[in-house]
C-alpha cells in the first residue's frame, strides 16, 4: 500500500487544495509545501525500508482492474526506480518554492496541477503494467500543458502545441505498440496481457521486435530528447514558469530514459541490440549537436535547455551500451541531471524574477551584484561539466566508460563531451556572472533571499553528496541493473 | 602513513571553513588559518617523509586506504592515498613552496576587500589540497581527479579578478585546454583499465610488460594517450596556449601553480608511468621531441616580449620542455630533479616579479623599468639569484639539473645529438632573454622616472619568502651534483626505489661531461655580457638587430601566430558553422517539417489557446483525458 499511497497522496492533498478558499495564496502555498514535504518524508521512509541489495521488485501491488483486458493495478519499485521516485519528491517542494513570489494569478490551480503532475511522474515510475503506464504517461502531459499553456511566456500557445503534438504523436505509436503485444499475449497464452513480466517472457519474431521496438523508441526519444526529435524542448523550456521547466528538464525527461530502460531494452532484447550501434549514433549526435547548439543562443533559458539536449544524449549513450557501467551511468545521469539541471533553471528563473530578461546580451557581471549566488552557482556548473567531486563526474565516467566498453572508438566520439561541456558551461558561467556589469538591468539585481538559498543550498548539497558519495544511489541499483543486463544475456543473442 | 591525512586534509578544511565564513572572519584571521593549513601540512609532510625515509628503500612504498569511492561491478576505484620517494619530494614542495607563497599572498593581496580576500585564500587552499590529491594518488582514478581538480583551482584563480573579462576569458581557455588533454588521459585510463582490469598502480606500474607487448601500437596508444594529458597540464606544444594567459591571475598564483607545482604534474605523471612509457619507444621519441621543440619554441619567444610575466611564463614553457625532454630521453631522475630545482627558482623568480610588479603599481611593462637596483635591493640580489639559476650559471641549481638532462639526452639510447642541439639552442634563448629582463628591470637608468620616483621595496612578509626561496634556490643544488665530482648522490639516491625497473637498461655513458660543462658555462658568460652590453645601459644596437630580422621579430613578438590560428579554426569555426547549423537546419530542416504539422493542428490550438485564457482549467483537463479516451476505444475497435 505504501506506495499507492505515495504516488496517489500528492494529488489527494491537490483535490484538497483545490477546495480550499482562495484568499491571497499564501495559504494555499503553504497548504502545498506542506503536502509535498509530507510526501517527502513518506519517499524518505521508503528509501529507509528499501533493501539495496535485491534485484526484484519490491513492495509490489497487484490488484485486478480490467480483467477481460488482462489489465492490472501493478505497482513495484526497484533499484531502477527507487531513486527516481525520490528525485520527483525532492524536486516537487523545490518547484512549488521557486514559484512562492512569481506565480500569483491562478494560485490554487498551479499548485493543483504541479501535485498533480507528481502523482503522474510517480506512476509512469511505478507502473508495471504497460497499460497503467501508458495512463500515468498521459496523465503527465495534461498538468505540463496547463502549466506552459497558463503561466507561461508569450509564444506559450505555440510551444504547448509543438511539446503535445510531439508527445502525442511518439505516444501514440507506444498504445498502438503496448495493443499488438497484448494481442500477442492473447495468441501465446490464451488471455490479453499488459503486464510487463509477460511481455519479457513473450517469444517474438524478429520482425516484430523490431517493429514494436521503433514504436516504442520513438515515444521514448521524444520525451529523452533525442536528436533530431529534441526541437520541442527548446521552445517549452523557454515559455514554461521556472516551477515548469524545474519539473520538465527534472523528471519528465527521465519518463524517456526510464521508459528506454524499463520496457524498450528488457521486452525487446534482440531489437535493442540489433538497433545498438543507430541509437548510439543518435545519441552520439545529441551530444555534440546539443552542446554546439547551447554555444550560439542569444536567450540564456533556451541556452540551458539544449545542455539537456546534450547531457540526455550521454544517458541514451549509458542505456544502449548494454553493460553494467553504462547503464549505472545511465541511471546516475538520470540522478543528476535533474538536479544540476534543475538548479540551473532556478538560477535561471531567480534572474528572470528581479530582471524580466532571459536576453544573454544584457547580462555581465552577476557577481558582483550576488555574491551568494556566486558561490552556489560554481557547484551547479561543475557538477553540469562533471568536475570530479561534483555529481556530473561520476555519471560521465561511468556513462564513458560503458560507452568505451562497448567501442573504444565511440568511447572517443563520446568523450569529446568533456571539453564541449567545459566550453559552453564555462561560457555561460563568464557571460553571465563574470566580467563588468553588462547593462542597467544587471544594476538592479538583488542578492539571494533565504528562500532561494534554502532551496539552491539543498541542490548543491545533493551535488556535493553524490558527487564523494555516488555509493549511496549505484549500490542500490547495481542488482536490478545487472539482473536487467543478465536477463538480456540470456534472451538476447550473443555477444553482448 | 597516517600522518598524510592531515596533510590532505587541513587545507581542504581550511578552504572550506575560508570560503563559507572569511569574510566575517576578518582579512588576519583568514591569513592566518590559511597560512596555517598548508604550514601545518607541511610539518606532516617533513613527518610522513621522514618516516618513509626510516623504512627500508625497498619498502618505501605505503598505500594508506581512504574510503571506497565508487564500485561498478568488479571495477573498483577507492579513493587511496600512496607515499613513495616520488609523491614524498612532491608533497615537500607543495607545501614548502606553498607556504611560502601563502604567507608572502598575505600582503600581496592585502588591498583586495574582506570577502574577496577569504575567496583568494580559499581558492588557494584548493588548490594545494588537489595538487597533493594529484601527487599522492595512489591510482588512475585519484590522479585524474586531482588532475582535475588542479585545473579547476587554476580555473578560479587565474579568473579571480572576476570583474576583469580579460581574466576570466583566460581562465577559461586554461580550463578547456587542459580538458583537451584530459581528452586523451581519460581515453588512455580506460584502456588501461580494460587491459589491466584495475587502475591501481601497484598492479598497473608494477610489471605492465605482462600485458602489454613492448612496441606494440596498445603500448605506443596508452602512452600517448596519457602524454596528451601530460602535454595540457605541462603546457607543451600545441597545448601551451593557455599558460601565457594565464598570467592574467595575481602573481602569488603564477609563482605558485604556473611555475612551482600544477604545471609539472605532466613530468611527474610520466615519470610515475614511465613502465608504460618503456613499452613504447615511438611514445618515448614523441615525448622527448616535444619537450625539445617546446623548450626552444617558447625560448624564442621570450626573447623579444616586453611583459615581465610573460616573459617568465615562456620561460616556464621552456624549462618544463626541458624537463620534458628529460623524461622523454629516459632520465626520469633528470627530468624530475629539474622540475624540483626549477620549483624553487622560478617561484623565487615569479615571487620577484610580483614584488616589482606591487612595487611599480601594477607595472608589467619592461619599457617603463630600469635602476630599480637601488630601491629595491631585497628584490634585485634574490632576482640575480633566481636569474642565474635560470640559465643555468655555473655551480647554481639550474645549471646541475639541466646539465643533467642535456647530457642524457646526448647519450641516452632514446637521446640524439638533434635533441641536445635542441636544447643548447634554447639555453643560448634563456640566457639572453633572462639577462635582458634583469638588466632591463634593475639597471641603467629609470625610463620612467615617476613610475621609479614612488617605487620601494616589498615589506618583510614578501621579502622573508625571497630571501627563503633564493637561498634554497641555492640550496637544493647540491642534493644533484655531477657524478664525477663527487659519488654522494642524495636526490637519485633517495629515488632509486621508484626507478629500479630500469636499473638493466642503463648503459655506460661514452661522452666526456668535462668539456660540455665548459661549454655550456662558455655560452652562459657569452649571453649574459651580450645583455649587459645592450641592455644594462642605453644602446641602439638591439634596435638595429631587430630591424635587421624585422620578419622574424615581428613572428616572435606574435607568438608564431598560433592564437590567432586556433582562435580562427576552434572558436570562430565553430561557432560560426554551429550558427549556420542553427539556423538553416534546426530552425530550417527539423522546425519546417513540422511547420506543416503545426498549421494543420493551428485550428485547434487557437480554439484551445482562447477557452485557456478564459481559465475553464478544470473543464479543459477533463476534456483532454475523455478525448484520449475516446481514442483509445477507437483504436482498440480498429485493432
Amino acid at each position: 500500500m505504501i506506495l499507492s499511497f505515495l504516488a496517489w497522496s500528492p494529488l489527494i492533498f491537490g483535490l484538497g487544495i483545490l477546495a480550499m478558499p482562495r484568499g491571497d495564496g499564501k495559504g494555499l502555498r503553504w497548504a502545498s509545501l506542506a503536502a509535498s514535504f509530507l510526501n517527502l518524508a513518506l519517499a524518505a521512509f521508503l528509501l529507509t525500508r528499501f533493501e539495496g541489495g535485491k534485484a526484484g521488485m519490491q513492495f509490489e501491488e497487484i490488484r485486478a482492474w480490467l480483467p477481460s483486458w488482462g489489465i492490472k493495478y501493478h505497482l513495484g519499485v526497484d533499484g531502477i526506480s527507487i531513486y527516481l521516485l525520490v528525485l520527483n519528491a525532492v524536486l516537487t517542494p523545490i518547484a512549488i518554492l521557486c514559484s512562492w513570489n512569481a506565480v500569483t494569478e491562478k494560485v490554487k490551480e498551479f499548485h493543483f496541477l504541479i501535485l498533480m503532475l507528481q502523482t503522474a511522474v510517480y506512476g509512469v515510475f511505478l507502473s508495471l503494467d504497460g497499460f497503467l503506464f501508458y495512463l500515468f504517461w498521459e496523465a503527465s502531459l495534461i498538468p505540463m500543458y496547463f502549466l506552459v499553456g497558463v503561466w507561461g511566456g508569450e509564444r506559450r500557445v505555440y510551444a504547448t502545441l509543438k511539446f503535445v503534438l510531439y508527445t502525442l504523436g511518439g505516444s501514440l505509436l507506444m498504445l498502438l505498440a503496448m495493443l499488438k503485444l497484448a494481442f500477442i499475449a492473447k495468441e501465446q497464452t490464451q488471455a490479453f496481457s499488459f503486464s510487463l513480466s509477460t511481455w519479457k517472457s513473450l517469444s517474438l519474431s524478429a520482425d516484430a521486435q523490431s517493429w514494436l521496438f521503433v514504436a516504442f523508441f520513438l515515444a521514448f526519444a521524444v520525451k529523452v530528447p533525442l536528436f533530431p526529435l529534441h526541437t520541442w524542448l527548446p521552445d517549452a523550456h523557454v515559455e514554461a514558469p521556472t516551477a515548469g521547466s524545474v519539473l520538465l528538464a527534472g523528471v519528465l525527461l527521465k519518463l524517456g530514459s526510464y521508459g528506454l530502460m524499463r520496457f524498450a531494452v528488457p521486452i525487446f532484447p534482440d531489437a535493442a541490440v540489433l538497433f545498438q550501434r543507430p541509437v548510439m549514433v543518435l545519441a552520439l549526435i545529441s551530444v555534440i549537436y546539443g552542446a554546439a547548439m547551447v554555444m550560439v543562443q542569444s536567450d540564456l533559458k533556451k541556452m540551458v535547455a539544449y545542455t539537456s539536449v546534450s547531457h540526455m544524449g550521454i544517458c541514451v549513450l549509458g542505456i544502449f551500451s548494454l553493460n553494467l557501467p553504462g547503464q549505472q551511468g545511465a541511471l546516475l545521469t538520470m540522478i543528476n541531471h535533474g538536479i544540476s539541471t534543475g538548479a540551473l533553471f532556478l538560477i535561471v528563473g531567480i534572474f528572470y524574477e528581479r530582471i524580466h530578461t532571459r536576453d544573454l546580451s544584457l547580462y555581465g557581471g552577476a557577481v558582483l551584484k550576488m555574491p551568494v549566488l556566486g558561490l552556489l552557482f560554481l557547484p551547479v556548473a561543475l557538477s553540469s561539466m562533471g568536475v570530479p567531486g561534483t555529481n556530473g563526474f561520476v555519471n560521465e565516467l561511468l556513462v564513458l566508460r560503458g560507452v568505451f566498453r562497448f567501442n573504444p572508438w565511440t568511447g572517443a566520439f563520446a568523450a569529446t563531451a568533456l571539453v564541449l561541456g567545459a566550453a559552453y558551461m564555462l561560457r555561460l558561467t563568464q557571460k553571465v556572472m563574470y566580467g563588468p556589469l553588462a547593462s542597467h538591468k544587471m544594476e538592479e539585481l538583488t542578492d539571494l533571499r533565504p528562500r532561494e538559498i534554502v532551496t539552491l543550498g539543498a541542490m548543491v548539497i545533493l551535488i556535493f553528496v553524490l558527487g564523494v558519495f555516488p555509493g549511496l544511489v549505484l549500490n542500490s541499483s547495481e542488482a536490478a541493473v545487472n539482473a536487467g543486463l543478465l536477463d538480456l544475456l540470456r534472451s538476447g543473442p550473443s555477444g553482448i | 602513513m597516517s600522518t598524510l591525512y592531515p596533510v590532505l586534509f587541513l587545507p581542504l578544511i581550511s578552504a572550506a571553513l575560508i570560503r563559507l565564513w572569511g569574510a566575517r572572519l576578518g582579512k588576519t584571521m583568514v591569513a592566518l588559518v590559511a597560512c596555517a593549513s598548508v604550514g601545518v601540512a607541511f610539518i606532516f609532510a617533513a613527518a610522513s617523509f621522514l618516516r618513509l625515509a626510516a623504512l627500508e628503500p625497498e619498502h618505501r612504498h605505503v598505500v594508506v586506504p581512504v574510503f571506497e569511492w565508487l564500485k561498478v561491478g568488479a571495477e573498483n576505484f577507492r579513493f587511496d592515498l600512496m607515499l613513495d620517494p616520488l609523491s614524498a619530494v612532491m608533497i615537500g614542495v607543495v607545501t614548502g613552496v606553498g607556504s611560502l607563497i601563502h604567507v608572502y599572498s598575505s600582503n600581496y593581496m592585502h588591498e583586495e576587500s574582506p570577502s574577496e580576500y577569504a575567496r583568494y585564500f580559499a581558492y588557494l587552499n584548493f588548490f594545494i589540497f588537489s595538487m597533493l590529491t594529484l601527487v599522492l594518488s595512489a591510482n588512475f582514478i585519484v590522479l585524474f581527479i586531482g588532475w582535475e581538480l588542479v585545473g579547476l583551482s587554476s580555473y578560479l584563480l587565474i579568473g579571480f579578478f572576476r570583474s576583469k573579462t580579460s581574466a576570466a576569458d583566460a581562465g577559461k581557455k586554461a580550463f578547456i585546454v587542459n580538458r583537451v588533454g584530459d581528452f586523451g588521459f581519460i581515453l588512455a585510463i580506460f584502456l588501461i583499465l580494460g587491459l589491466f582490469g584495475s587502475v591501481n598502480f601497484s598492479e598497473v606500474l608494477a610489471q605492465p610488460g605482462s600485458k602489454i607487448v613492448a612496441g606494440s601500437s596498445m603500448a605506443t596508444a596508452i602512452a600517448l594517450l596519457l602524454f596528451m594529458g601530460a602535454m595540457g597540464k605541462s603546457a607543451q606544444l600545441p597545448l601551451h596556449v593557455w599558460l601565457p594567459d594565464a598570467m592574467e591571475g595575481p602573481t602569488p598564483v603564477s609563482a605558485l601553480i604556473h611555475a612551482a607545482t600544477m604545471v609539472t604534474a605532466g613530468v611527474f605523471m610520466v615519470a610515475r608511468c614511465h613502465a608504460l612509457f618503456e613499452l613504447s619507444p615511438v611514445a618515448m621519441a614523441f615525448v622527448a621531441w616535444t619537450g625539445a621543440l617546446t623548450a626552444l619554441f617558447a625560448a624564442s619567444i621570450a626573447l623579444v616580449q616586453n611583459d615581465i610575466k610573460r616573459i617568465m611564463a615562456y620561460s616556464t614553457l621552456s624549462q618544463l620542455g626541458y624537463m620534458v625532454m628529460g623524461v622523454g630521453v629516459g632520465a626520469y631522475g633528470a627530468g624530475f630533479f629539474h622540475l624540483f630545482t626549477h620549483a624553487f627558482f622560478k617561484a623565487l623568480l615569479f615571487l620577484g616579479c610580483g614584488s616589482v610588479m606591487h612595487a611599480l603599481h601594477g607595472e608589467l611593462d619592461l619599457t617603463k623599468m630600469g635602476g630599480l637596483r637601488s630601491k629595491m635591493p631585497v628584490t634585485y640580489w634574490t632576482f640575480l639569484i633566481g636569474s642565474l639559476c635560470l640559465i643555468g650559471f655555473p655551480l647554481t641549481s639550474g645549471f646541475f639539473s639541466k646539465d643533467e638532462i642535456l647530457y642524457q639526452a646526448l647519450v641516452s639510447p632514446h637521446g640524439s645529438g638533434a635533441l641536445w642541439f635542441l636544447g643548447v639552442l634554447a639555453s643560448m634563448c634563456t640566457a639572453f632573454y633572462v639577462s635582458r629582463l634583469f638588466f632591463k628591470t634593475f639597471h641603467g637608468e629609470p625610463r620612467d622616472h615617476h613610475i621609479w620616483e614612488h617605487a620601494h621595496e616589498s615589506a618583510p612578509a614578501m621579502a622573508i619568502p625571497l630571501v627563503i626561496l633564493a637561498v634554497l634556490s641555492l640550496a637544493v643544488g647540491l642534493l644533484g651534483l655531477p657524478h664525477f665530482l663527487t659519488h654522494w648522490a642524495p636526490f637519485e639516491t633517495w629515488l632509486e626505489p621508484v626507478f629500479s625497473d630500469l636499473g638493466a637498461s642503463k648503459v655506460e655513458a661514452t661522452v666526456d661531461p668535462l668539456p660540455l660543462m665548459g661549454l655550456y658555462t662558455v655560452i652562459a658568460f657569452s649571453f649574459i655580457g651580450l645583455g649587459w652590453a645592450w641592455f644594462a645601459r642605453p644602446s641602439e644596437t638591439p634596435g638595429r638587430v631587430a630591424g635587421a630580422f624585422r620578419y622574424v621579430h615581428k613572428i616572435l613578438w606574435n607568438k608564431y601566430y598560433i592564437d590567432e590560428l586556433y582562435d580562427l579554426v576552434f572558436v570562430r569555426g565553430f561557432l560560426g558553422s554551429a550558427r549556420v547549423v542553427y539556423r538553416y537546419f534546426e530552425a530550417g530542416v527539423i522546425d519546417g517539417a513540422l511547420n506543416g504539422l503545426a498549421s494543420l493542428a493551428k485550428a485547434g490550438g487557437d480554439l484551445l489557446g482562447r477557452r485557456l485564457a478564459n481559465g475553464y482549467v478544470r473543464v479543459y483537463a477533463g476534456a483532454l483525458v475523455f478525448g484520449a479516451a475516446v481514442l483509445l476505444l477507437l483504436v482498440l475497435r480498429a485493432f
